[in-house]
């Protein structure tokens, strides 16, 4: 680490009005360094996921390897848990009862004031890095070369289920009418690929919960939310490092 | 390297085959046969038992194709492999044991390893036999496997590497045997290495299945692979008591001194791998305390959770503790001894396989995230079905070790 040094001798500390911005600010360098530290990164956490976060489309900023690259954010604290984006998806993607390719999650925060629930939306991230792809034996499920949607080739799915366990987002289930693992895929092959903007969820959504776009379009509405620093963005599970084309954001 | 032995012409190998396949040696098997036709009561009762259990299991399993694995079995959604892909891993971790175990006599040429090296092989093809049926029940789609694995295969998939691999692995283990039966200790060399490494690869494949799931926090490292190479050798050590000790009860015979020596050999290296599987599990425990928050949670399921039983019970004392001090109670010699510590360790890593599958998937995925639906470790128990195909993979076992005792007469080697 690299600061600068002060010498502590020679500087004014009898009375705290004379102390200079610029006194002030090395104090409080020393001291951000030193809590930095020891806190391993905790309190600037906040600052570092956003960062993270960013790091996934600025790694590729302006160089989206995918055209159209479609992703979605979520604005969580907007969703009100009607679940129509759920029915949505059932009706559209013929998915059986005992199985769902997208869900809301509810936590419930009892010593919160004011409000104490909330509800996450979660569905299939379309990983850039999919721990699901990697592990198919069959490339049954693969990473589509244009749009970067992990789709599903059922024909060649053996059911050996390794994709629901490697997924870190629990959006794989077996689908008996199929014979093979189903998931979400933005509705690409009921909606997307048939000229529709949204998927269903996102145009059944009434509150604006989900953004469906194209990040590698610097207009989309998409990619202006992730794309500044005013409001935090961040994704599920980071640690798992498979970065993730599902943003979540409040406000 | 001038000094090694020139490996053998296919021409010569092709005559070599034929002339084994000389009037003796079919005679011989007839002999055999007639004289399993003749084998003891005790035998065949056995023998009918252990056949109802395969015909009354595999009514079960297809009753289970029928019905679908999503209402017959009791995996889900979030846990996904159960007893079942447990079960499939204890048969192929004592497969590939049986061979690493055995390969040391018949591969590497250690004399006193020679005379378990029949007995071995043919279970090791036996036990991963067991384990492929096993699997056929679970995965959904087995028949697409077989055409898919070829045409369309992920290299960068452990379970593609370990199917191809274990299927090289059979073949070159089958091939062995047949040679071992012709006594083509040199043919059975050179097969019984291939098996070995393409065992040992195939092996450390499935532990990486685990290993490389970077969303699972309980199996993510290198120390899958590894700990599943060393804890094969366990299993194959305690199988090759166990069933030696068995097949020697089955034909009635007692063990002449060259084959207490390997029994004392095996025994010792089981006592050594005990002691190298407790550091492990001792080293895996203290890490995972300081993990991640999933991890934690994860081994506190197995120290004081749901799994508690499972691993002090099961794992610890009657796997490896138990077992422990009964070989170096035995000194090696009290072979009763050695077969109830090799019955325990083999009990205790059947539960250990069903620990390490299950507990890699109780803790939720969104555990971190602290909602309702991640609150709590998600539950699993086997179902009946589920059950009755494991037993059905024990069976086949049990039914294909007694029927190899009295077909190929013991086992026995001409050459000591």
């Amino acid at each position: 680490m690299n600061l600068k040094k002060t010498d502590f001798e020679t500087l004014k500390k009898d009375k705290m009005e004379k102390v200079s911005p610029i006194e002030r600010r090395e104090f409080l360098k020393i001291g951000l360094a030193i809590s930095g530290i020891f806190a391993g990164g905790t309190i600037l956490s906040v600052v570092s996921n956003m960062n993270k976060v960013f790091a996934s489309p600025e790694e590729f900023a302006g160089k989206y390897p995918y055209k159209p690259h479609y992703g979605m954010v979520i604005r969580q604290d907007r969703c009100i848990d009607c679940e129509r984006c759920m029915e949505a998806c059932v009706m559209t993607n013929d998915v059986p009862e005992y199985g769902y390719r997208t869900m809301i999650l509810e936590k419930e925060v009892l010593d919160a004031i004011g409000q104490k629930k909330e509800f996450i939306p979660v569905l299939c991230n379309h990983c850039n890095n999919p721990p699901c792809v990697r592990a198919c034996p069959t490339k049954a499920t693969y990473k589509d070369k244009k749009t970067g949607i992990v789709m599903m080739n059922y024909e060649k799915c053996i059911g050996c289920k390794t994709c629901v366990v490697a997924c870190p987002y629990n959006a794989r289930y077996f689908n008996e009418e199929k014979h093979a693992i189903d998931k979400c895929n933005f509705c690409f092959d009921t909606r997307i690929s048939k000229g529709e903007k949204l998927t269903a969820c996102a145009a059944a959504c009434p509150a604006g919960v989900r953004i469906f776009g194209d990040l590698s379009d610097t207009n989309s509405e998409a990619y202006k939310l992730i794309h500044q620093l005013a409001r935090p963005v961040w994704v599920l599970r980071p640690e798992v490092g498979a970065k993730p084309n599902v943003f979540y954001m409040k406000g | 390297m001038p000094n090694e032995p020139k490996s053998p012409k296919v021409s010569e190998i092709a005559k070599d085959l034929a002339k084994s396949f000389d009037s003796s040696v079919v005679a011989n098997w007839y002999s055999n046969i007639v004289g399993f036709l003749s084998g003891s009561r005790s035998f065949y009762v056995l023998l009918a038992i252990t056949g109802l259990v395969v015909f009354v299991s595999s009514m079960a399993a297809l009753n289970a194709v029928n019905t679908g694995y999503r209402h017959a079995y009791n995996v889900t959604r979030e846990i996904p492999w159960g007893i079942l892909i447990s079960t499939y891993v204890f048969f192929v971790v004592t497969s590939t044991g049986l061979c690493i175990v055995s390969s040391i006599g018949h591969v590497f040429g250690m004399k006193d390893f020679m005379p378990i090296a029949k007995r071995s092989v043919f279970l090791s093809v036996v036990t991963i036999f067991g384990g492929f049926t096993v699997l056929f029940f679970d995965v959904e789609n087995p028949f697409r496997m077989a055409l898919y694995n070829v045409i369309s295969p992920n290299l960068t998939s452990n379970i593609w590497w370990m199917g191809t691999l274990y299927g090289a692995y059979m073949f070159f283990m089958a091939v062995e045997f047949v040679f071992l039966l012709l006594e083509k200790h040199k043919l059975a060399m050179y097969a019984g290495l291939s098996g070995l490494l393409s065992g040992i690869a195939a092996h450390s494949n499935l532990g990486a299945i685990f290993g490389m799931l970077h969303a699972r926090e309980y199996w993510y490292g290198p120390y899958m692979p590894i700990y599943f190479i060393v804890s094969a050798m366990a299993s194959g050590c305690a199988a090759i008591i166990f069933f030696t000790w068995l097949g020697y009860k089955v034909n009635n015979e007692r063990m002449d001194k060259s084959m207490e020596r390997a029994m004392e050999v095996v025994g010792k290296l089981s006592t050594l791998l005990l002691a190298v599987i407790m550091f492990f599990t001792t080293w895996k425990i203290i890490t995972g305390l300081v993990a991640s928050p999933g991890k934690v949670e994860a081994i506190k399921a197995l120290l004081t959770g749901p799994y508690a039983l499972n691993f002090w019970l099961f794992e610890v004392l009657i796997g490896m503790a138990g077992p422990f001090v009964l070989l170096l109670y035995s000194r090696w010699k009290n072979l009763g001894m050695m077969f109830t510590a090799s019955l325990l360790m083999i009990i205790g890593i059947f539960v250990m396989r069903y620990d390490l599958v299950v507990i890699g998937q109780v803790v939720p995925s969104f555990h971190d995230l602290g909602v309702k639906e991640s609150l709590h470790l998600l539950p699993y128990i086997p179902s009946f079905h589920e059950i009755m195909v494991v037993v059905g993979g024990i069976g086949i076992v049990a039914v294909a070790f007694l029927l190899g005792e009295k077909i190929f007469a013991g086992h026995k080697s001409e050459i000591h």
